[in-house]
């Protein structure tokens, strides 16, 4: 057993959820209690779905546990089938059904219905939700795709299929969007998309591309893999995010479709770029980066994060197990220590011990930054409602390198403009009790308390709306320096002054001088020796 | 030719306790189908805000955990006082392996968070399908961790529980463990079901203004301040899904008041009113103490009454207040009732309530979601009450809905929030005409 208060995925039939929500004409029976249809909602809720998905679910519920729960489940799938209509059906068991021992995939089999019926073996106790949505990609297309396609025409023009794109993915929909308009410019065709808006039909012509395109890994590496050995379709394996790898993406395309590159690569402008070049960019320059989320997104934020902005990477990690090899060789890259584990509390720590300026994940990520005082931008599912925007906004292609920079700078842009108010601090009209300026005169500003009155010892105080890393509202703060250890009044005021996003490890790092030394008192003097000290 | 049963059968006579004779709610729809609710694992989001030294831990699936988490929205970053102990292929592969890895994590988790004082082992439906023996493994980590720490166990599963059930059963599983009413006390009155704190509070105010000395909540704000019962507690129950937990109750010797919910004016009066008359609070003394709180709940439910009277509303099952809050908006808000579903209909409970339905309400109990759709769309209603599996595709078919989990957790009780419940009700339809224009 293992104690679990936040769960990066959820279990593996919400996966295949994700496959059936995406398609049409496909509809999933899902073997499985009351309750379990809480996750409709993920859909309805956080995408914003205009339709419930397409599942039903069989509702066994305890009196039913006597025996007649395969009948409960054959009467399901009937009722989906006259009602729906579907094209091609998927059938399984959610994580209570599999302890029951009904076979869905010979249940359904057994009513002999005019359509496809594919079981799903999803092992609930042993795999999570990307698995399970692979392993559903993986058996519709084997089940769908078997028939070679026929020859093409010497001179059509080359084509391929994007695979991976899933309901409830992180920014899928603006990501084919982008890479459909950048294969355009190669002059590459997209056959089809799927899972994303396609029908069991589409998923029969899936041989008929000349090659895939998997635009993510933990979706479609499987699917791929088979269509590869069964129909000779060799595939994309660089996911283009950023610059650079859109760059390297658009070789490899044009490699397969046998074009060249060249004109195409010479008409795209890349904003990100100039702006990342741009003066206004210098500050970014080794900002220490923690990134966090899916292989994929991990992978490819690390190398934006490097090689585009000019960060420093400080830490890397990811909760995709099934791609702990490819997050470890990527880590090589940037010396860091790669973090595979989805166990939030020991990502909380690794932030903590790392001291990043700026933290790269997910939604937990983003409480994680947000309980340091960090700033944050989300790079990877999990996702909540906001990062299912209205507005275009991939991350792929040369759209997607632009929302990234402008993501990614955002809250440092905040961060600085805190800074700057914390800087003026003591200012006459930016204290901080001081009223909105805008309010003027008739706000009745509060009483400031100065800063000599706050006693030596004390805690940094709360100007900032942002705790200070060493507040101690983090559990895994550093202890506090022992008692004889003093700071003077003076030197406390001047720590002050220091940006509140380093101030926590300055003070860290004069203490340790301090106590190296055996200096009882911190002065002025003892936190710029440190400081010299460790710049050096 | 669908094969899920349905049977329309007349509602039964009420009980001698009821308050009236039942001239009302004369159909009620039976249905087995697939069901779009939640399982009783959600009780634990509001249940851990109430009693606030209480830890729940579910044993169960990573699906447990995604649910909970899906739930809590973002409550789950705030050291929350709930999680999960995933059940892996180890623990499949024996029993009593599991059990040791049980009490494992609650070591672990004890250690980490000293300031529990009480934990609930929350059964899921692997862990009943496996047979795990929580109820055991509860007592079993009592003796290891009293005086410090109390451990219960009730289940939340989907199997047996439905949404707000699994506040039934949790709140079931004190009983055994409140204090016995010492011997010769007077009549106390405890209010039973979890309630807003700010709700609690007037209640407590009225309740004090009448003259009731003696009054306790159950569940209690702390694990250590849980009431005392026994056969000069008389019951009055705050929620509607408590048959489980009033029979425990009753079976330590407690009495029931009967009374509609305290929704709305109307409801709030004559639950209270059950109370007053129970502990002999004379009618003048009565009145004067819920003069001022009627009439604001008044003055606000005549502005929402604008809006919403004559408009037809719809509920879906979800958490067995349907029948209360459809009896509130019938009778105070003027709305009509197109049907009337919920997870499960407490005959005796709900008496009173049904006793003031309009005459001919359609009722139904249980739930074959695809057809209850059909019945929904072939109705056209104006409001639909909802879960938010169904809200967004109801709307974007250019039906208005309600979502109905906002009024498990929103402060909808009581003359204060009458207005508040029923602007629930209008700002769907409030907004409508508002994008449309």
């Amino acid at each position: 057993m293992q104690l679990t208060l936040w769960t990066y995925e959820g279990p593996p039939h919400v996966g295949a959820m994700r496959v059936a929500t995406a398609m049409r004409g496909l509809h999933y029976v899902l073997h499985a209690p009351q309750g379990d249809t809480y996750a409709d909602l993920l859909f309805t809720m956080i995408e914003r779905r205009r339709e419930r998905p397409p599942v039903t679910y069989s509702t066994f519920q305890a009196r039913d546990l006597g025996g007649d729960t395969a009948e409960l489940f054959q009467r399901s799938v009937r009722e989906a089938y006259e009602r729906f209509r579907p094209q091609a059906m998927i059938v399984g068991a959610s994580c209570t059904a599999e302890l029951i021992q009904d076979d869905p995939g010979g249940l359904a089999q057994a009513l002999d219905l005019p359509i496809p019926v594919i079981p799903l073996e999803l092992p609930s106790y042993q795999r999570k939700e990307n698995w399970g949505a692979a392993e559903t990609f993986y058996q519709l297309v084997r089940h769908l795709a078997k028939a070679p396609a026929a020859p093409r025409d010497s001179g059509a023009r080359p084509c391929c299929n994007l695979l991976g794109p899933t309901a409830l993915g992180f920014r899928h929909r603006d990501d084919v969007r982008e890479v459909t308009e950048l294969l355009a410019l190669i002059g590459v065709d997209v056959h089809v998309v799927a899972p994303l808006g396609a029908t069991p039909a589409d998923l029969a012509r899936l041989p008929g591309a000349d090659f895939n395109v998997v635009l993510y890994p933990e979706v479609a590496s499987l699917a791929a893999r088979w269509l590869e050995r069964t129909h000779r379709q060799p595939f994309v394996g660089v996911v283009p995010i950023g610059i650079g790898a859109s760059t390297d993406f658009i070789h490899r395309v044009a490699e397969l479709a046998g074009v060249n590159p060249a004109p195409a690569l010479e008409r795209i402008e890349w904003r990100a770029r100039w702006y990342a070049q741009s003066v206004d960019s210098t500050y970014l320059t080794g900002k220490r980066v923690f990134v966090f989320g899916d292989a994929t997104h991990a992978i490819a934020a690390a190398r934006v994060a490097s090689r585009e902005m000019g960060f420093t990477v400080v830490g890397l990690g990811s909760y995709s197990r099934e791609f702990a090899r490819e997050l470890r060789e990527a880590a090589t890259l940037y010396g860091v220590e790669p973090l595979i584990t989805d166990d939030y509390l020991e990502v909380e720590s690794r932030i903590t011990e790392a001291h990043p300026e700026l933290v790269l994940g997910t939604q937990m990520e983003r409480h994680i930054a947000k309980r340091l005082g960090l700033p944050c931008a989300v790079i990877s599912a999990p996702v909540h409602v906001q990062d299912f925007p209205a507005r275009y906004s991939p991350q792929m292609g040369i759209e997607g390198a632009n929302v990234m920079f402008d993501t990614w700078v955002h809250p440092l842009m905040m961060g600085l403009e805190e800074h700057l108010l914390t800087m003026f601090r003591d200012d006459f009209e930016f204290h901080a009790e001081a009223a909105p300026s805008h309010l003027g005169s008739a706000a009745t500003a509060l009483r400031a308390v100065p800063a000599a009155d706050v006693p030596a010892m004390a805690p940094a105080v709360k100007a900032v709306p942002a705790a200070p890393i060493e507040s101690p509202a983090v559990a895994t703060a550093v202890p506090s320096s022992p008692i004889e250890l003093g700071w003077a009044p003076e030197a406390e005021k001047e720590l002050h002054k220091i940006p509140f996003f380093v101030r926590g490890k300055a003070r860290r790092n004069t203490e340790r001088y301090a106590r190296d030394r055996g200096v009882a008192t911190i002065t002025v003097e003892t936190l710029y020796d440190a400081k010299a000290h460790f710049s050096a | 030719m669908s094969q899920a049963d349905t049977a329309v059968v007349a509602a039964p006579q009420l009980g001698s306790r009821g308050c009236a004779p039942a001239a009302a709610a004369d159909h009620v729809l039976r249905e087995r189908g697939q069901r779009e609710v939640f399982c009783g694992l959600t009780g634990i989001v509001w249940l851990h805000r109430k009693i606030q030294d209480a830890f729940f831990l579910v044993v169960g699936s990573r699906t447990c955990a995604h649910l909970v988490q899906s739930a809590a929205g973002v409550m789950i970053f705030a050291e929350p006082r709930f999680g999960t102990a995933i059940i892996d292929e180890r623990d499949l592969a024996g029993l009593a392996d599991a059990n040791a890895e049980l009490d494992r994590v609650v070591g672990r988790l004890l250690e980490r968070r000293p300031d529990i004082k009480l934990l609930f082992l929350v059964g899921s439906c692997p862990s009943e399908v496996i047979k795990l023996d929580l109820s055991r493994a509860a007592e079993r980590l009592s003796a290891q961790f009293l005086p410090r720490v109390r451990v219960l166990n009730y289940s939340g599963s989907g199997i047996e529980t439905t949404f707000t059930q699994g506040e039934d059963a949790c709140l079931a599983s004190l009983v055994p463990g409140l204090p016995a009413e010492p011997p010769g006390a007077a009549d106390s009155l405890m209010v039973v079901g979890t309630l807003p704190d700010v709700v609690e509070d007037q209640f407590g105010r009225l309740l004090q203004v009448m003259g009731i000395e003696r009054v306790a909540f159950l569940p209690a704000r702390r694990a250590g301040s849980m009431p005392a019962v026994g056969p000069r507690t008389r019951l009055l129950l705050a929620q509607p899904f408590l048959a489980d937990t009033a029979r425990a109750l009753e079976a330590r010797g407690a009495q029931r008041l009967p009374a509609p919910f305290p929704f709305g004016d109307e409801g709030s009066t004559l639950w209270l009113q059950a109370a007053a008359t129970a502990f002999g609070v004379d009618a003048q003394r009565f009145e004067a103490a819920v003069a001022a709180p009627r009439e604001r709940a008044r003055q606000a439910l005549a502005r929402q009454r604008a809006v919403l009277a004559g408009k037809r509303i719809f509920f879906f099952p979800d958490s067995q207040l349907e029948v209360p809050l459809a009896r509130f908006a019938a009778r105070e808000l003027g709305m009509q009732l197109v049907e009337v579903g919920s997870p499960y209909l407490h005959r005796q409970h709900l008496a009173a309530e049904m006793a003031l339905l309009p005459a001919g309400t359609l009722l139904s109990e249980g739930q074959d979601v695809e057809r209850q759709l059909d019945r929904c769309r072939a109705a056209r209603p104006d409001l639909v009450v909802c879960g938010l599996g169904l809200a967004n595709p109801l709307e974007a078919e250019g039906i208005a809905t309600k979502w109905s989990i906002e009024l498990v957790f929103s402060p909808v009780h009581g003359y204060e929030q009458a207005g508040d419940l029923a602007a629930l009700f209008a700002r769907p339809l409030d907004r409508r005409t508002r994008l449309a224009a």
